[in-house]
């Protein structure tokens, strides 16, 4: 006869568990990680550029860091900015983890630093499902990428704190219907803010830097229906604290 | 694909939990998943059998619970399943307030343990 084992354990809460402290970690220092999630060529590099050149003038102590599978390419894009600049080679790795972050902010996220901007790999399923401690979560799409894009990647939207829309100058080109994308997010994120950019133009170039530093000064972020009621953060049900802890709490069945 | 870090996750933690147990061999393990969860069950089962090799868990088979997401509406109170792809905006008021009650599970729900070889004695629990 077999004997069933009772677990009950959430299967990230090591990352949770990493992430949570982290976000503290970081609040206590007085710095806010921004996690930027998007497809590949969505154009999150040239604005998140753009945004750094902004606030470097400014003058807000600002970091980046980009992760990918290869290449320092896009390292090199933003260190233009002049601003704190660390790329991570995930050597394969679809997504960032926190445990990841952490271990490469322990040597370099300089003294001061106020946010701290992750471009997470550029992927919209993955790295969805992995809290990174931040506390602004931003989805990207670009009007190249069609209306449904939020409907495809439900995940990757739903738990955004804001929503970016990119290369809008396209716009046009692509026949992008607006309408029906803003219907496709309100649907899997309903009242998450969407806020419409073009780094060639600048139309809307400030609006990531400006939600930022308003969490930086208490702002409240937008709370993700698909966060859900017990999740701490995008984070997970059922992850350490919860009643369904995994701390030794395992109960036994004949 | 993130599902073999998934799957990793799942292997260590009930290789852990196994030990603390004293099990010798893990012969099922169950997996509950939410719709909402952003992990594919088919593509989970491929690489969990990957990362069993040379654990307590070898030969493991995983069993995987599917469950659906479901929503609230806090102003009318009316209850729905989401669907995929989700639609979390109230279909009778169309209200603000929404209260997701399940679908993001990933959770490791129990193990079964290999029968004791008849013979093989007593040993302490750990």
């Amino acid at each position: 006869m077999c004997r069933t084992v009772e677990l009950r354990q959430a299967v990230l809460a090591r990352n949770d568990d990493g992430a949570r402290a982290l976000r503290a970690r970081l609040a206590a220092q007085g710095t806010v990680a921004v996690n930027l999630l998007s497809s590949p060529g969505s154009g999150k590099t040239a604005l998140l550029e753009a945004e750094l050149c902004l606030a470097r003038d400014r003058g807000i102590a600002v970091a980046a860091l980009t992760a990918d599978l290869a290449t320092e390419n896009d390292a090199l894009r933003l260190a233009r900015s002049g601003v704190p600049v660390k790329q991570v080679l995930t050597d394969g790795l679809c997504h960032l983890e926190s445990e990841m972050l952490t271990g490469q902010l322990a040597d370099w996220l300089p003294d001061g630093t106020r946010l701290l901007f992750v471009e997470n790999v550029g992927n919209l399923v993955c790295p969805a499902s992995y809290d990174l401690g931040e506390t602004l979560r931003v989805a990207l799409a670009s009007v190249t990428e069609g209306e449904d894009k939020p409907l495809k990647y439900p995940t990757a939207f739903g738990l955004a704190n804001l929503v970016l829309v990119t290369k809008a100058d396209l716009a046009a080109a692509a026949e992008f219907d607006e309408t029906a994308f803003l219907a496709n997010v309100a649907r899997v994120n309903p009242g998450v803010e969407v806020v419409f950019t073009s780094a060639r133009t600048g139309q809307g170039v400030g609006e990531l830097l400006d939600r930022a530093c308003a969490v930086l000064d208490g702002a409240e972020v937008h709370r993700p229906v698909m966060a859900g009621a017990s999740a701490n953060g995008p984070g997970h049900l059922h992850s350490r604290g919860d009643s369904h802890s995994h701390d030794g709490a395992a109960a036994e069945h004949l | 694909m993130h599902e073999m870090s998934i799957a990793m996750a799942v292997v260590e933690q009930v290789d852990a939990a196994a030990r603390e147990h004293g099990m010798e061999a893990v012969v099922l393990v169950r997996l509950q998943v939410g719709e909402l969860a952003g992990v594919v069950p088919s593509a989970l089962d491929f690489c969990f059998e990957l990362a069993c090799a040379g654990t307590l868990l070898e030969g493991a088979v995983l069993e995987t619970e599917t469950v659906q997401a479901r929503a609230r509406c806090l102003g009318c109170e009316t209850e729905w399943s989401v669907g995929m792809p989700p639609d979390l905006g109230c279909p009778n008021c169309a209200g603000a307030g929404v209260e997701l009650l399940a679908g993001r599970e990933l959770q490791i729900i129990g193990v079964e343990r290999a029968e004791r070889p008849a013979g093989a004695g007593a040993r302490q629990e750990g």
